[in-house]
């Protein structure tokens, strides 16, 4: 394993000397802000570079007085000090100026905040909550909502697969809005603060347990944009990324139309009835995705901190308390309540695999409706 | 009697021998000394920390560590670096330098002063104690934010937060300390407006961790609280408000960055007239820029906020605020240029760390004002232009500044010049690197990197990849270091009383080495 890693780090070491020898094209050393794709974020952007100037501005001052000074006040070219030691005139000058320059920088700022915070008069609302380590997305005008999770495979991340263009940038469900709409996004959180951020927007807001904040956008082209989690919220603080698809209004409208039917289905199939093969092999694959970052793909869990699976009194216990613990979540723990996350058929599955796989062999299995019946 | 003569040699006497000369010194210097050891330890426990971080950073994917442990590497690295290194270095020059600077025998509370110190190791020790706990350490930052420290937390938070209230014991007795002796010990015509700056930046510091280090502890004792005794200060559920523990923890975080920073203007504005031999530039205008840096450190702390959602009102109240410091701080770099104009520099050790620290700390000043700017921030908040800005104010500023105290006063403490040309190869090692280190993080933070992930996209592999060499390379350089400081200790070219050619204060007239035992009549100050 460590050789491997060594062995990867060198001839990426070698690489990236290659690269920057060559100054070939598929090295990428980014270096600034995204200008963003909304009128906000291209004020922000404007901002941004106008202070940046000041500053180098000021910088490039102060440091060719104290080059040109390190340079020529030298004792070993002779110099003799000089006496003085104070004055008040030019202190008072290089006080007034400095102030001077910061309230100039003051108004743009200014009026790109007030038009940053100005929520109101927004066409559609869409709730976004934080959860460990995901999102979810509430449509409040058109009773949609889902959840949005990594795509990038444990392979990947572990090394043992080449890695995407895209890589810890991709999530099954990417929350999708209309261009031409003011949006306003009311963000908050079901367990600890995260912070929902798409740099082509211009801004990032935190999602605050217990507490509603909201921000607005108004996209003009269709594309994807991509954002990450920006608060430490735990272990997957690192993989919990934003995918966002802007469509043309008539693109919209068919993507509602698709979710709906999407929900009609999946409430249907929680009234079938499946067998223990169908419930393992759908359970693992569940499990993999929705659970494994605690429980761990083994069932092993971390000692102290999330519990194992394998041999788990709840788990090998009454299969009722067991489907109220997935279903409902456990308050004060990280354990969530996944029945509003998964479908009934997916929750039914992962008990089934918990109870069966994992080291486990308890014998029964669950249907969709018992799941069903316990929300 | 045989106490009489015992009793005669009272003034004689030197250092006693022995461990417990160590355990029971009331002694200022050997205290002093105590102090720079332990952060010295921890500033090398914690760069460990920071070698664990960049290897993990090193390529996009989990190599070396899992996610979890990242985090924990984080945050113990944040708080050893704050807590063990930082802030215990600067009260370490404290105690050696404020009593030889302003003409005293020693401190005014020698007895409180070995127990401010001994408090450490054992609040270090409890603190690192908790990565062997199950479950791991804290793994929620160095800001540990409610509910991911309460609700969300290991176990081990029980004893973290109990390090964090002994290790505010100690830092308040060390102000109370600094307070006694500036206002009580100074030598007869040693008037305030007469005192180093060092002696100021230090007193003005003091009262900032008064005020503050018990605001940390009620942040601590509420997070203890919710998580054993039922309480609901940090948890929406039971009517409180996770951001009350940022306001909480901000009130005292932010005068604490200063509380790391204002000694280390001290610390250059001792230096700089040295080697440049002419007076410092505005030393009124230092003392009242010092005074309004701390006062202004209370009125803008929920910079830190902006992404919370606070009301627009509020985040252009503390953007205005916050922006108002970049007054006073650069009033103190035009100072410090102008101390060293029309001057005659040399260019010792010490004075190579000072200038590096003027220019790198002005970077780090800058992009602190570009972060003051509220509709900006809500880009730059939370990405690795944040980690640029405050490993240039706390490495090339703070760190570089106690580093530049090592090789000013060193001579002074041990009796011997430091080898010039040893000191020389760990500066410009440490000044690359450094910049190697950190620069680049300017432009992945920009670019749209997180802090606090183990793991990114692959936009920003290149620039990681740099940096980590430069973090490597950096914490090599300080290995160096300590190859430097034992050697000075064992031996070099003896140093005179006044050991540099310009150097002007009460330390100077006293020989090198220092005597255990200095200042017994007091001096007389012109």
């Amino acid at each position: 394993m460590f050789a491997k890693t060594l062995k990867g780090a060198l001839y990426s070491l070698w690489g990236s000397v290659l690269l920057l020898g060559a100054g070939n094209s598929y090295a990428e050393y980014p270096i600034n802000l995204t200008r963003g794709v909304t009128d906000i974020s291209n004020k922000v952007f404007d901002l941004h570079m106008l202070i940046f100037w000041i500053c180098v501005v000021a910088c490039v001052i102060v440091f060719a007085v104290l080059i040109y000074s390190i340079f020529t006040h030298r004792k070993s070219k002779g110099a003799v000090a000089a006496e003085f030691h104070e004055s008040t005139t030019v202190e008072i000058i290089w006080t007034t100026i400095p102030f001077l320059v910061l309230v100039a920088m003051a108004v743009p700022a200014t009026t790109t905040l007030l038009a940053l915070e100005d929520t109101r008069d927004a066409d559609m609302s869409i709730q976004v909550t934080g959860y460990q380590w995901k999102w979810k997305y509430d449509y409040l005008d058109d009773d949609i909502s889902f959840f949005s999770v990594l795509t990038t495979p444990r392979e990947q991340i572990e090394g043992d697969a080449p890695k995407d263009d895209t890589y810890l940038m991709d999530v099954d469900n990417p929350i999708v809005v209309p261009i031409n709409k003011k949006i306003r996004f009311l963000i908050t959180s079901n367990d600890v603060i995260h912070s929902w951020w798409v740099p082509a927007l211009g801004w990032k807001q935190d999602a605050v347990p217990g507490f509603i904040n909201d921000a607005w956008t108004e996209l003009t082209e269709p594309g994807t944009y991509r954002g990450k989690c920006a608060e430490l919220c735990g272990k997957d603080h690192g993989f919990m990324p934003i995918v966002l698809v802007a469509k043309t209004q008539e693109d919209y409208d068919t993507w509602v139309g698709e979710q709906k039917a999407a929900a009609a289905a999946a409430a249907d199939a929680s009234t079938q009835t499946l067998t223990m093969d169908e419930l393992m092999a759908r359970g693992e694959t569940a499990y993999n995705a929705s659970c494994a970052a605690c429980h761990q793909a083994n069932g092993a869990g971390i000692p102290g901190v999330f519990p194992a699976m394998t041999g788990s009194a709840i788990v090998l216990g009454d299969v009722v308390a067991h489907i109220d613990i997935v279903v409902n979540g456990k308050e004060g723990t990280a354990m969530q309540a996944f029945g509003e996350q998964l479908s009934a058929v997916d929750i039914a599955a992962i008990i089934t695999y918990e109870r069966n796989g994992l080291g486990n062999s308890v014998g029964d299995l669950v249907q969709p409706a018992d799941v069903v019946a316990a929300k | 009697m045989s106490t009489a003569t015992t009793h005669d040699d009272h003034h004689d006497h030197g250092a006693p021998s022995g461990l417990m000369r160590w355990v029971t010194t009331t002694n200022h210097k050997d205290i002093g000394t105590l102090y720079l050891w332990f952060a010295f330890t921890m500033l090398l426990i914690g760069g460990a920390m920071a070698m664990v971080i960049r290897a993990e950073l090193f390529q996009p994917g989990l190599q070396v560590v899992d996610p979890n442990f990242f985090n924990t590497m984080t945050t113990m690295h944040g708080l050893i670096m704050v807590f063990g290194a930082i802030m215990p270095g600067m009260v370490g020059l404290a105690n050696w330098q404020i009593p030889l600077m302003i003409g005293a025998p020693d401190m005014a509370l020698p007895r409180m002063n070995n127990w401010s110190f001994w408090i450490l190791p054992f609040a270090g020790t409890m603190l690192l104690s908790t990565l062997f706990m199950e479950g791991g350490g804290p793994a929620f930052g160095w800001t540990f934010y409610a509910p991911l420290s309460t609700t969300f937390a290991p176990a081990s938070t029980d004893f973290f937060i109990f390090a964090v209230h002994m290790l505010g014991f100690s830092s308040i007795m060390g102000a109370i300390n600094i307070i006694a002796t500036v206002l009580n010990m100074r030598a007869p015509g040693m008037t305030l407006m007469k005192m180093p700056l060092f002696v100021w930046t230090w007193f003005i510091t003091a009262f900032l961790l008064i005020a503050v280090m018990p605001v940390l502890a009620g942040a601590v004792t509420m997070m203890l609280t919710d998580r054993n005794f039922g309480t609901s200060f940090f948890d929406a559920a039971g009517g409180g408000d996770p951001v009350l523990f940022q306001h909480v923890f901000w009130f005292f975080g932010h005068p604490e960055v200063y509380i790391m920073i204002l000694p280390a203007f001290g610390v250059i504005s001792e230096i700089i007239p040295t080697f440049a031999r002419k007076k410092l530039f505005g030393y009124s205008s230092m003392v009242y820029a010092t005074a309004s840096i701390a006062f202004l450190s209370f009125i803008v702390y929920a910079h830190h906020m902006f992404t919370t959602g606070m009301p627009v009102a509020g985040e252009l109240y503390f953007m205005y605020a916050t922006i108002l410091i970049a007054v006073p701080t650069a009033v103190k770099v035009f100072n410090w240029t102008a101390t060293m104009w029309k001057g005659s520099m040399t260019f010792e050790t010490p004075m190579l760390w000072a200038i590096a620290f003027v220019f790198l700390f002005t970077i780090g000043g800058f992009t602190g004002l570009m972060m003051g700017i509220a509709p900006a921030d809500m880009q730059y908040h939370d990405t690795y232009f944040i980690v640029a800005h405050f490993h240039y104010v706390l490495v090339t500023g703070a760190l570089f500044s106690i580093i530049a105290a090592f090789y000013y006063w060193a001579p002074k403490w041990t009796g011997h010049m430091v080898d010039e040309r040893l000191g020389k190869i760990h500066f410009w090692w440490s000044v690359i690197s450094v910049n190697v280190l950190f620069f680049p993080q300017h432009f992945i933070g920009l670019a749209g990197m997180p802090r606090r992930i183990p793991d990114y996209s692959l936009q920003f592999a290149d620039w990681n990849m740099i940096s980590s060499l430069g973090g490597f390379a950096f914490g090599l350089a300080q290995v160096f270091f300590i190859f430097v400081i034992i050697k000075t200790i064992r031996g070099g070219k003896a140093a005179t009383p006044e050991v540099w050619e310009g150097a002007h204060g009460l330390e100077w007239t006293i020989p090198s080495p220092a005597p255990y035992h200095t200042f017994e009549t007091a001096p007389e100050v012109k």
